[in-house]
């Protein structure tokens, strides 16, 4: 029986998730031996054209990491769409948005005329064009869409694999699975459905009912090293998160931000985590209320930071009147694929 | 699903130079909710603009369910409760305001105008105070306008929404 094809791409992303696959590789050599890795850009020489070249359904599984915000991410993720049995949104970023999505708060003008033209280290404000004519020929650029989307905004996805990156642990569980052909449904996200704080180790210091005067930032205080990180203070989303990471940042002292994304009976991260952070304002009158709020300066930031592509109202509005353009039609039906 | 979305996906009846907007509101069915029961009894007049959800408490609405409404189509969401010290519940009415003030902070960052979300007291008593807050709240989204969200559809959610079947408009009491 020949091995099972695995493929490995990544997009709007910061190339966290693919040093994740190398912890990985290093960890479980067996399970990584166990498959046929027919597509990474990052580690292997394989081109599109050997991608185009496999049955539609022959790869068994792509993980696919990072936002998409190109035509070219879009095109190759269409492609190991077709190519794949399964699909698996590989870190926060496909799944939620992520970090690169927190670029839906502004529209791509002014991304573009801000790096291209305003920033005081630009010299010529040259902007990017999608084509242009050299001696030698017609050169592309892959377009740079109106806004961050995640996966499955994109192309149908079967399984979610969470965190910045995802844990090795649950990566090693997911790669074994396939290869085992042990698939849970469709739809799965791939770690406990249960918040952070019921694995982590200060949980016992958590109060049953918390109320707050004031939150602080982690830099403003010396944090104990035993108590909540709540019950101090400090913004730890764990009761809002989901479990699966072991709390690596509590452990460290640092309060949990939300990588591991929402529990799934959840529709939008940062709502959810709105709700639970605002019911712990100790005052019940409007200024009082206020005092506590403002000091949470970057409320998307705070509960939005990996999610705002996922979230329900996806992006931020008015900006562009209020509305952005669907992106264009994808370049593989126009015949992408050529020049690469 | 149901409620919230065929209140809100009701067309906009506009006429040719009016823009009338869409208003979600969720009433506590104490009080506010009792309000505007009472405001249809003594035949006060407002605008039809608002379509009510009744929650049982103010401190029930989840503040998905105000970016699920505005997601759905409504231009502005107005939540009403009973007054500080009445709420049957004793506390739900302070974690309303709570949620509102932070949640209001929050859509600003993400351009929306402020007036868009409206947080009222209302007793069981006051019918002409709902009378005149959806009325005094659909003036002021009229001048706003429409809120046009630029959302790519659920399509590829399939999969999630089928193993978690209660998106969040479906617990929208
Ligand atoms: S709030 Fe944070 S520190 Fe406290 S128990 Fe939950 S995860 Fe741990
Ligand atoms: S019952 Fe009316 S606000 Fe709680």
């Amino acid at each position: 029986m020949s091995k099972p094809k695995v493929a490995f791409y990544w997009c709007a992303s910061c190339g966290g998730c693919e040093e994740a696959v190398v912890d990985l590789a290093e960890q479980v050599l067996d399970v990584v031996g166990a498959v046929d890795i027919v597509f990474w850009p990052v580690a292997l020489d394989f081109k599109v054209a050997d991608v185009e070249a496999l049955a539609d359904g022959e790869i068994a599984a792509s993980f696919i990491n990072g936002a998409v915000r190109t035509s070219e991410q879009r095109e190759i993720v269409e492609l190991l769409r077709r190519k794949s049995k399964a699909v698996v949104a590989f870190g926060a970023c496909a799944w939620l948005g992520g970090i690169p999505g927190l670029a839906n708060l502004r529209t791509r003008e002014e991304i573009l005329a801000e790096v291209y033209r305003d920033l005081p280290s630009v010299a010529d404000g040259a902007m990017p064009r999608e084509e242009v004519e050299v001696p030698e020929g017609r050169l592309h650029l892959p377009r740079f869409d109106e806004d961050v989307r995640t996966l499955d905004q994109v192309i149908p996805v079967d399984y979610y694999l969470p965190g910045c990156p995802p844990p090795v642990a649950l990566i090693a569980q997911a790669v074994t699975a396939l290869v085992e052909g042990r698939l849970p449904e469709p739809g799965t996200v791939l770690a406990p459905d249960v918040a952070l704080c019921s694995e982590c180790p200060r949980r016992a210091t958590k109060p049953e009912d918390l109320k707050l005067e004031r939150f602080v930032r982690p830099q403003e205080i010396v944090a104990d090293p035993e108590t909540c990180l709540l019950a101090q203070g400090l913004l730890c989303l764990g009761p809002a998160t989901r479990a699966g990471c072991g709390a690596p940042c509590v452990a460290a002292n640092m309060p949990c931000t939300g990588c591991m994304g929402p529990t799934g009976r959840v529709r939008d991260q940062g709502a959810k985590a709105l709700s639970a952070i605002a019911s712990l304002i100790a005052p019940s009158d409007p200024e009082g209320v206020a005092k506590v709020a403002e000091q949470i300066l970057d409320p998307v930031g705070t509960f939005y930071r990996y999610s705002l592509p996922a979230s329900l109202l996806h992006r931020r509005v008015g900006t562009d009147g209020g509305r952005p353009a669907e992106p264009s039609e994808p370049v593989a039906a126009a015949g992408g694929g050529e020049p690469r | 699903m149901s409620e919230a979305r065929t209140i809100v996906e009701a067309p906009r009846a506009a006429t040719a130079d009016r823009f009338e907007p869409r208003i979600v509101a969720f009433f506590c069915t104490w009080c506010t909710y009792t309000a505007a029961d009472l405001a249809g009894i003594s035949r006060l007049r407002y605008a039809p603009n608002v379509r009510v959800i009744r929650l049982m408490c103010s401190g029930r609405l989840d503040p998905q369910f105000v970016l699920a409404a505005l997601r759905e189509g409504a231009d502005g969401v107005l939540i009403g409760g009973c007054h500080p010290g009445d709420c049957h519940y004793q506390e739900g009415n302070y974690n309303a305001l709570r949620r509102v003030e932070l949640l209001k902070r929050m859509l600003r960052d993400l351009g929306l105008e402020e007036e868009r979300v409206r947080l009222e007291w209302i007793s069981a008593s006051e019918a002409d105070r709902v009378q005149r807050v959806c009325n005094e709240m659909t003036e002021r989204i009229r001048e706003l306008g429409p809120l046009h969200l630029s959302v790519p559809g659920d399509g590829h959610r399939r999969a999630a929404v089928a193993r978690e079947p209660e998106p969040v408009g479906g617990e929208v009491g």
